[in-house]
């Protein structure tokens, strides 16, 4: 066993961004074990990604190919590195840490009798590898002890993409072995749900409302600040969840991602779904009752208080402001 | 259809964390214990696709004594019988180990579907599901919002990132796991609550099912994160905090 394979993914045509950062933290890992860092990139036709990807210090690239590996199936891909995961023996397999790769990098991590180390946030002397426990409120140490690969994939925005040192790498083709039949799943393409009419990605001032604000009935509340102030308001999962808002104003992986000069966010604890769609955010200001909240974290100023009186309380005080 | 349920007792979402002597976990005296969120959304579609297709829902978890109120609460909603894995030392498995000892208890009861929530709130892996999947050797499909029921099998609805979603099709049996949100939860009734007395829930030892616990991936110390930014906490009554927030946001930031 010896090696870091890093595992590619493609967004519209080029490598993501989070790809790049998985770069980053291969290289990281490299620096860390003395062991050489290496990357694949998956699909039918992956000659201009591979191109992409062998401008930084790899020491190889290789391009796996198939035409059954156009749209990404949990079977074609496990498959797929199963197979040259095999042959090339990888001491450490790296992924970013998308939806897709929570879909497969499990079943390809079993196949091998391992357990991905998910979400990662840091990598440490060891080498040991840090991620979030309890909606972000405690942070684990986790090392890998099992006789085989060991998977880890890494959260968006923990390593930086302009990190991801350049070079030229060699590149070359591996052909798995796959049939139809072993492609269980059938994808259709992708879709978006409503006609997105809310840009809160373009947004200067954003007001985000969580489960701190209890009922359907007090939404108002946070209305009216983020009237006062200009702001578009924005929520949590739970409150779109609960159809206390519309779908189109959530904020987090699975919604939008913004970055507003000011970002208030209102009885949000600051679970990771949400903050990776803040990263961007100038100023975060987070008003919340619990003061161990994981929000307080990544704020530049914070009210610990009821949302009932300090969102009425804001709303006066930037009206007075104003005249 | 014969739908398998695998839930989790995880601590409450709003409980007091500490960290424990050994800073390998958190103190469990005195917490207060919850299902999992994600997975009151695989209970609650199981639920619903008995009500349009008829068939059983079977919930399965793993965990000690303390788990019982959970499974009664799945019972009282309306599955029809439960399965108990006692394990008393679930934190020590890894994510492959726990899929272990559920695929076991899954494989003789050989469901048309095996739901799980998405990830659990307190360890977060998201990995059980599609790591059962691949012990059964069945299909699977992760972040599902919704399920059809179709001739040939089920065609699910994926949520992407970004606003984005896919539709699949898949064949049963097969395992789906559910991202929250999809349907309305339903609460308990009185009389559900009555019925589900009467109901069975199986025990059986995690050591009955024989499985490897030997960990690959070890948890070795848990601790508080540390701050990305100097947080400055504004003190005051509402009214003094909001004057002083509102100063500080238009001649500090300058965001104002």
């Amino acid at each position: 066993m010896s090696g870091i394979w890093v595992v590619i993914e493609e967004r519209d045509g080029h490598v993501s961004r989070s790809s790049w950062e998985a770069v980053a933290a291969g290289q990281k890992l490299a620096a860390l074990t003395g062991q050489a860092v290496n990357a694949v990139v998956i699909g039918a036709k992956t000659e201009g990604l591979a191109a992409e990807v062998a401008t930084k210090a790899l020491g190889k690239v290789v391009r796996i190919e198939h035409p059954l590996l156009a749209a990404y199936t949990a079977d074609g891909f496990t498959l797929a590195l199963q197979q040259f995961f095999a042959v090339e023996k990888p001491e450490y397999a790296v992924f970013p840490h998308t939806y897709q790769v929570r879909d497969y990098a499990p079943k390809l991590a079993t196949r091998f009798g391992q357990a991905l180390i998910g979400d990662v946030t840091a990598i440490a002397d060891g080498p040991v590898f840090i991620r979030q426990l309890m909606q972000g409120r405690l942070n684990g140490s986790y090392r890998h002890t099992g006789n085989g690969p060991c998977f880890v994939s890494v959260q968006a925005g923990a390593f930086r993409a302009d990190e991801a040192q350049a070079g030229a790498a060699p590149v070359s083709v591996f052909t798995p072995t796959i049939e139809p039949a072993q492609i269980r799943t059938k994808p259709g393409e992708r879709f978006r749900g409503t006609a997105q009419t809310v840009d809160l990605g373009a947004a200067q001032r954003i007001v985000g409302v969580g489960r701190g604000i209890k009922d359907a009935a007090n939404i108002p509340l946070a209305q009216e600040l983020a009237t006062a102030l200009g702001a578009e308001l924005g929520a949590s999962r739970p409150i779109c969840d609960n159809g206390w808002l519309p779908m189109e104003r959530q904020i987090g992986s699975s919604g939008q991602t913004i970055a507003p000069r000011l970002y208030l966010a209102l009885g949000i604890s600051g679970a990771i779904q949400h903050l990776v769609g803040i990263k961007g955010s100038q100023c975060v200001v987070a008003v919340n009752k619990d003061p161990d909240a994981p929000i307080f974290e990544v704020a530049d100023y914070g009210i610990v208080g009821d949302l009932m009186e300090v969102v009425p309380a804001l709303t006066e005080a930037v009206k007075a402001a104003q005249q | 259809m014969k739908i398998i349920v695998a839930i989790k007792q995880v601590p409450e979402r709003d409980a007091q964390i500490r960290i424990d002597a050994q800073a390998k976990w958190i103190e469990e005296s005195g917490l207060q214990y919850a299902l999992n969120e994600s997975d009151a959304y695989a209970l609650e579609e199981a639920l619903q696709l008995k009500e349009k297709h008829g068939g059983e829902v079977v919930v399965l978890t793993a965990g000690p004594e303390r788990v019982g109120p959970t499974i009664r609460e799945a019972l009282a909603k309306g599955a029809d019988r439960a399965i108990h894995i006692n394990c008393a030392d679930l934190g020590a498995r890894d994510a492959l180990g726990v899929a272990r000892l559920l695929a076991a208890a899954v494989k003789p009861e050989n469901p048309d579907l095996v739901l799980t929530g998405l990830q659990s709130d307190d360890l977060g892996q998201g990995q059980t599901g599609v790591i059962l999947a691949e012990l059964l050797d069945l299909p699977h499909s992760s972040l599902i919002l919704h399920v059809d029921k179709t001739d040939s099998g089920l065609t699910v609805k994926r949520e992407l990132e970004e606003g984005w979603f896919k539709l699949i099709e898949l064949p049963t049996p097969a395992v789906l796991t559910i991202q929250s949100g999809g349907n309305k939860l339903r609460y308990a009734t009185l009389m559900g609550i009555k019925r589900a007395k009467a109901k069975e829930v199986r025990t059986v030892t995690a050591a009955e099912l024989a499985v490897d616990a030997a960990p690959v991936v070890i948890l070795e110390r848990v601790a508080l994160p540390q701050k990305q930014k100097s947080t400055q906490m504004i003190p005051g009554n509402p009214k003094e905090a909001a004057a002083a927030l509102v100063e500080k946001l238009k001649f500090e930031a300058r965001v104002l």
